[in-house]
């Protein structure tokens, strides 16, 4: 057998392609399942959390901040570890893919609250001050005047660290829900082949790479309209 | 609450687990020592790559970039660690790490370089080629410098992004920082050795991310 030949027997192999493809398609819908449910829950909780921000009141601040440094700080396979095997040990038994979901949004959320903050932060003070002077109230000028112009400078940043933090799906492996890398890896000690982790990896980039060109494109845009 | 703290912060277990935490920590610390440069090194490359005239060249790059970028590092640290032996090639876990991240973090760090580079104007350029400096003087001693200052922030909070990669090598059993707590978890069915294992995250961790912010506010006003 030459060595391409040997190369395609190895990574490519067509019995197993067609025997897999049901189960990582079914992790793939897994994924994405989970990749959305992270992007709601924690793009809407880090929105929340700027707002609140907003109202300076101390000491939740500076509870706020703390936790989402040591969201920012810790690495997401920590904190999945730390949920997953510490939450049954005090009487919460949580399904793995919540495990997951609620672990990547908190991470998602302290980022996400990050990026708001900074994009509410530089509106200048002087929109807050007209938009009060012609009688708006605090919650009117922050709904209506500084998050519509706050959270389209945001939308850059926020797309490649949604992408960054959602490809971390793939740490579902380490705790047993059934994801896209899960069944690769899985197939793959089944089959004694590399044929699935291939199929799993070009399942991501299949996946992944939209949003990659869309970050892009977004950042270009974003300069433009900044010269 | 009693549960809580004891299954959390159980400061005997904690001491018990430390000795092999430590040892740990410093296979952490090494490789950080490995990938940090080597992805700062490789995103230099492909920065340049990505600059150079040819644009056969740019668009290689680029998609090479926005593939790696598309990848979860995990997939592609397992693919190099149990999926390149079916090909004939064994790696260590370290030199599986190495490789891995080595793809992973050089397109992250090359985009940050690339944005940096093009936030010097094409003014320095040709003001520095005309008073007879070579392309590789303009660019260590005029553009590099500056770019480096501009894109900072994200230079900073990139490496923070890449020493928190380096616990996912746990799971190709490379004994660093969190295969060690793990083990020490395992060992005694206490979750307080993770515990640990994140205080040493944040005490390497937290200045940093402190910093990114005030960098990043620095800018912006």
């Amino acid at each position: 057998m030459d060595s391409w030949s040997r190369f395609l027997d190895t990574f490519f192999k067509p019995d197993l392609i067609r025997h897999y493809l049901p189960s990582i398609a079914a992790g793939t819908v897994t994924t994405i399942e989970i990749a959305a449910a992270i992007v709601v829950t924690g793009i809407a909780l880090g929105l929340v959390l700027a707002v609140v921000r907003t109202f300076r009141v101390l000491p939740i601040n500076v509870i706020l901040v703390t936790c989402v440094d040591i969201m920012r700080a810790l690495p997401p396979i920590v904190l999945v570890l730390l949920v997953y095997f510490g939450m049954p040990n005090i009487g919460i038994n949580l399904p793995s893919f919540a495990v997951l979901w609620i672990v990547l949004s908190l991470v998602l959320a302290a980022f996400a609250e990050e990026i708001f903050w900074a994009g509410i932060l530089s509106i200048p003070k002087g929109q807050w001050e007209t938009a009060r002077s012609t009688g708006f109230g605090f919650f009117p000028t922050l709904l209506y005047i500084v998050l519509p112009q706050a959270v389209r400078l945001t939308v850059p940043p926020l797309t490649n660290r949604t992408l960054a933090i959602t490809k971390n799906t793939a740490l579902g492996t380490v705790i047993g829900v059934p994801e896209i890398l899960n069944q690769a890896t899985t197939g793959q000690s089944f089959s004694g082949n590399a044929t699935p982790l291939m199929m799993g990896a070009i399942a991501y980039v299949i996946l992944f790479i939209p949003v990659v060109a869309l970050g892009r494109l977004l950042e270009t845009r974003f300069r433009w309209s900044r010269a | 609450m009693e549960a809580l703290l004891n299954q959390f912060f159980n400061l005997d277990i904690m001491a018990r687990a430390l000795p092999l935490v430590l040892t740990g920590l410093k296979q952490t610390l090494l490789l950080c020592v490995v990938v940090i440069p080597l992805g700062l090194a490789g995103g230099l490359l492909v920065a340049l790559l990505s600059l150079v005239r040819s644009r056969v060249m740019r668009w290689a790059t680029m998609i090479a970039i926005d593939f790696f970028r598309a990848v979860p590092p995990l997939v592609l640290l397992i693919f190099v660690y149990s999926g390149l032996p079916f090909a004939g090639i064994r790696l260590t876990p370290l030199a599986a790490v190495a490789i891995a991240f080595f793809f992973n973090n050089s397109s992250y760090y090359g985009e940050v370089y690339r944005a940096g580079i093009e936030s010097v104007g094409r003014g320095q350029w040709d003001a520095a080629r005309s008073t007879g400096l070579t392309v590789a003087q303009t660019l260590r001693s005029v553009v590099l410098p500056q770019a480096v200052r501009n894109v900072l922030p994200d230079l900073v909070s990139n490496t923070v992004e890449v020493v928190k990669l380096t616990s996912l090598a746990s799971v190709i059993a490379l004994p660093e920082l969190l295969y060690s707590a793990d083990m020490a978890r395992s060992l005694t069915f206490n979750t307080s050795p993770i515990v640990l294992a994140a205080g040493f995250y944040l005490l390497m961790l937290w200045p940093l991310v402190r910093l990114v912010s005030r960098l990043e506010r620095r800018i912006a006003s």
